[in-house]
């Protein structure tokens, strides 16, 4: 009980400069701070991508090394994936949940914060592995037994470990935030099914990961017992099916690609609805695919291991449930196809992206259905084929949506509206580099060109759409630097938003931009879906938000910052060098962020102000 | 032991959505995940099995009498848990104090026997007689057979070959798994002293019960994983031809 | 959907009314300590074969269930605690059966 004789440092109260960062437990500022660092490391990903494309714009070409191109596609899947689309989607539900859904912060407070920091040293710790001594470079799904100590001894595979249970600790913290938050912090009246499509796929997506989180935390405990102990879970010297590792990571893969889509359509299904002044059309129909997607999606995992020789039953039963998941997939297009159909549709660049989204993820979609039959898999596992699929999921759907998100949501972090004319550049750029970059892969995988190889010769005649994809990958990175323009442009001079600059639905437009600390002044009394439309529109006669608690700005009582989850999460970072370097450091690293949760734990909520 | 900051007068309940408890929802949630973790365990473990290549088995080191001595144990420890939760809320906190501490010892004995018992499967000898049936022999002992040529039947075949992660890949499932869950019921264990010495301090009451509560909630979601893992692991590994 | 959003006068972490007595929790240690000792005297029953496997498996089930349901109150609590425990387990359960599945694991050798 070292925590009870120590004495505890006070809360601090009112934090100034780095400090206020630091510490804070805001859910808009960690948000923020989840956005910007997630951007960041997007780009990172970016420009490893740019490395590949540019090695493989000609023939035996020599700019990186087979053993470089190999870190290369493992921390560019790692990175997009863990650093930049989730964190990216853990921004918005930062920033937006709690005003959807009429909250004055999220139920943890402090644990958002360790989440955050925590992200940030997991990214730190994997970042770093290019400087000491080699990344990661067994692929983003590290299959046994290339991850083994035998085929890998160097650093690099341990690094992708302890980043990953690092990155998996933060995901579960937000995900477990978020569930609390939205089951128990919703405004009066807001019952489930009048929550905006945004908050659902949040929790959706929240009890996916908390899930399948865990099963890739056994994975790389054994893995890691594999690597560091001589223990035997993968080694098939000993007997061990790799196999297992293929099951066990594939089991939280799948579950792993709706985590990174379903924000992706929750975003779409507000921004569609908004701008084209209809309500979603078909929401208990698009509630309902999303939790059907979100289910079957632990029932598809073996999809990704048609090729191992699974047999014929196995294989037919999971080509049938991928197949089926087309269905809700369906539904929630057509929805948004319904939902744009007659509206009075206004084409901001927020709901270009949105549509941009929809044709692209169709295209996707289509690609996923031809490889979910197990025979047309059979002839597209391990090419470009594939690659161009999950390119038009991830990049056409996720970060087409993440970017629609920005559009639509700056102006409320901000107060600031972006620059309308340099976003239509900026999605017409996007658009067309996208296609550009990932529809030839369609090509050269179907002519047989495998994924993951660092060259090719020129006699198997792909150097033309490799030459057009490495094009519009640079082009696509021109038009990231649109947005990165368009972004401080408007941050600094763009025009005065005010509250509601697009004719909002939901309760984030009823209060100002940026919002205040405490969000309401007084928690929203909710009667219908889209609750700040019916208001505006007054369809509702009773409908009002705000009113409600009747307190006074005064009296509202925010939790003050805290120290401790950056403590805590310091340790952790220091553990996961420890454990790669030296032990005793490792310890030390355990034992700080043991007594930071202690400190935690006893730390009062709110230090008596002075006044 | 996470706070719910937002809502600064402390565990009041009433003011959620759905009249539940943040903190307890957060527990309840992390048990649901917590499955899937021991589940993942379990999963690899059994696909494990059978599947090594070397002995010593589970048949060879598990000693069943003792396994069921410290699960019998753990049992008491959920009991005796549950004790002092209900003595705290009918607000009597030496009841508490004697029931919690009691949890904790049992928690510490069912450690002990654990510890003892990867030291006694580390340390596992082959032995038996020469004049035994080979049919009585596990197929390990089999291997150790030839140990006997040209040794009269009175003779005792004695060799140390200890079990560890490294040794096979039974060694390697069942230490970790078990492992694992050793190593959340240290956790409960500092959890409950913590928890014991805080009573001490007034910060647990009658009125401010949640911290045990979700203590206890972990402590018997630890058991029925044990109570799992003494089927799954201990009785199903030394049943014959399974 | 009603599971979730229930009515906030029902719900009371402090009250706990409705809460057995230590004598029904007593009786609930009996059973699991009876049920375990008829788990490891079953085991040496020779002539039950592999008749044990479904025996022991309702054994321990029973067992689970009854620290579940009494000694963490979810017989008494909010049906939401419920489903998120008995959602995870599930869940767990149903997909590395799956997983055994694939591997042949319930394929007699």
């Amino acid at each position: 009980m070292i925590s009870l004789t120590i004495p505890i440092p006070k809360r601090p109260t009112h934090p100034t400069g780095i400090w206020n960062w630091l510490t804070t437990i805001d859910h808009k500022r960690i948000g923020i701070l989840y956005g910007v660092t997630a951007f960041i490391l997007f780009l990172t990903g970016g420009i490893e991508a740019l490395y590949m494309r540019a090695q493989l714009a000609t023939p035996e070409a020599e700019i990186v090394s087979p053993e470089v191109f190999n870190q290369l596609f493992t921390m560019h899947g790692t990175t997009m994936i863990f650093l930049a689309i989730m964190p990216m989607g853990t921004a918005f539900f930062n920033y937006i949940i709690p005003l959807q859904i009429g909250a004055r912060d999220v139920a943890f407070p402090r644990l958002n914060a360790f989440s955050y920091w925590t992200f940030l040293a997991g990214a730190i710790m994997l970042k770093s592995s290019w400087f000491l001594g080699g990344a990661p470079n067994a692929g983003w799904f590290g299959y046994a037994p290339i991850t083994g100590v035998p085929y890998n001894p160097g650093h690099g595979i341990d690094f992708w470990i302890l980043s990953l249970q690092i990155l998996g600790i933060a995901s579960l913290a937000a995900a477990f935030n978020f569930v609390v938050t939205i089951i128990n912090m919703r405004a009066p009246g807001m019952s489930l099914m009048r929550m905006p499509l945004f908050t659902w796929m949040t929790f959706v997506t929240s009890l996916l990961l908390i899930l399948a989180f865990p099963v890739i935390t056994v994975a790389l405990i054994e893995l890691m017992f594999d690597r560091f102990y001589g223990a035997n879970f993968f080694v098939p010297a000993a007997g061990a099916s790799p196999l297992l590792w293929q099951h066990l990571f594939w089991i939280f893969g799948h579950p792993e690609v709706y985590i990174l889509i379903l924000p992706a359509m929750g975003i779409i299904s507000e921004i569609i609805p908004t701008f084209s002044k209809k309500p979603l059309f078909g929401y208990p129909v698009v509630v309902l695919s999303g939790v059907v997607i979100a289910f079957m999606g632990w029932m598809v995992w073996s999809h990704h291991m048609f090729t191992v020789g699974l047999g014929p039953v196995a294989n037919s039963v999971f080509a049938l449930t991928t197949m089926a998941i087309a269905v809700p997939t369906g539904v929630k297009i057509f929805s948004w196809m319904g939902t744009m159909w007659r509206g009075s549709i206004h084409f901001s660049t927020a709901m270009l992206f949105s549509v941009g989204f929809v044709a692209l993820f169709i295209i996707g979609g289509l690609s996923g259905v031809m490889h979910s039959s197990a025979a047309s898999d059979a002839q597209q596992q391990d090419t470009y084929f594939i690659v161009a699929h999950l390119h038009y999921v991830l990049f056409g759907g996720s970060i087409m949506a993440l970017l629609a998100a920005v559009y639509y949501w700056f102006p409320k972090i901000t107060g600031r509206l972006m620059s309308e004319s340099i976003g239509k550049i900026n999605f017409w750029l996007t658009f067309i580099a996208m296609n550009l970059t990932f529809f030839p892969m369609h090509f050269t995988g179907l002519d047989g060109m495998p994924r993951r190889i660092y060259t090719y010769g020129t006699e198997m005649g792909w150097d033309l759409w490799n030459a057009v994809a490495s094009m519009g990958a640079f082009l696509l990175a021109a038009s990231i630097l649109v947005f990165m323009h368009n972004v401080v442009r408007s941050y600094r001079k763009g025009e005065i938003s005010g509250s509601d600059p697009w004719d909002g639905r939901t309760l984030e437009w009823s209060i100002s931009s940026p919002p205040p600390e405490y969000n309401f002044a007084e928690i929203p009394v909710v009667e219908t879906r889209d609750p700040f439309w019916a208001q505006k529109r007054d369809s509702v006669a009773t409908a009002r938000v705000g009113g409600g608690s009747g307190e006074g700005e005064h009296d509202i009582h925010m939790p003050q910052p805290s120290y401790w989850p950056l403590v805590v999460s310091i340790g952790l970072l220091i553990g996961g060098y420890g454990l790669i370097y030296n032990v005793a450091v490792a310890v030390v690293g355990g034992a700080i962020a043991l007594i930071a949760v202690y400190a935690w734990s006893f730390e009062p909520v709110n230090e008596p102000e002075e006044h | 032991m996470l706070e719910a900051g937002a809502d600064p007068h402390g565990e009041n309940s009433e003011h959620t959505t759905t009249g539940l408890n943040h903190r307890k929802l957060l527990m309840w949630a992390f048990l649901g995940s917590d499955c899937m973790f021991f589940g993942t365990l379990i999963g690899t473990y059994l696909v494990s099995k059978g599947r090594s290549l070397v002995g010593p088995y589970a048949v060879d080191v598990f000693d069943i009498p003792v396994t069921s001595v410290s699960t019998f144990v753990l049992l008491m420890s959920s009991m005796s848990m549950v004790l002092a939760y209900a003595a705290l809320t009918r607000g009597s906190l030496k009841g508490f104090r004697i029931w919690i501490a009691s949890t904790a010892i049992m928690g510490m004995t069912f450690l002990s026997f654990q510890v003892f018992e990867f030291y006694e499967f580390a340390n596992h000898e082959v032995h038996f007689k020469c004049s035994t049936p080979i049919s009585d022999l596990t197929e390990h002992e089999r291997t150790f057979i030839d140990k006997c040529a040209g040794q009269d039947a009175s003779h005792e075949v004695e060799e140390q070959h200890g079990l560890t992660p490294r040794t096979n890949l039974f060694g390697t499932t069942f230490f970790v798994l078990t492992g694992f869950h050793g190593a959340h019921v240290t956790l409960g264990v500092v959890w409950l002293l913590s928890l014991l010495f805080y009573s001490f301090r007034g910060g647990v009451t009658a009125k401010r019960n949640l911290d045990v509560d979700l203590a206890a909630l972990y402590w018997h979601f630890v058991d029925v994983v044990w109570i799992v893992i003494f089927t799954v692991v201990y009785l199903f590994g030394v049943f014959p031809g399974f | 959907m009603n599971l979730i959003t229930k009515d906030p006068k029902a719900q009371s972490d402090t009250a706990h009314t409705g809460h057995p007595t230590p004598l029904t929790y007593f009786k609930i240690a009996l059973i699991l300590s009876i049920t375990t000792a008829i788990e490891v005297g079953v085991f040496y029953i020779e002539w039950l074969g592999h008749g044990i496997i479904p025996v022991l498996v309702i054994l321990s089930g029973l067992k689970f269930g009854l620290v579940a349901l009494f000694y963490m109150h979810l017989k008494y609590d909010s049906p939401l605690f419920s489903w998120f425990f008995f959602g995870g387990l599930a869940l767990a359960t149903s997909v590395f059966i799956a997983v055994l599945g694939l591997f042949k694991f319930f394929v007699a050798q």
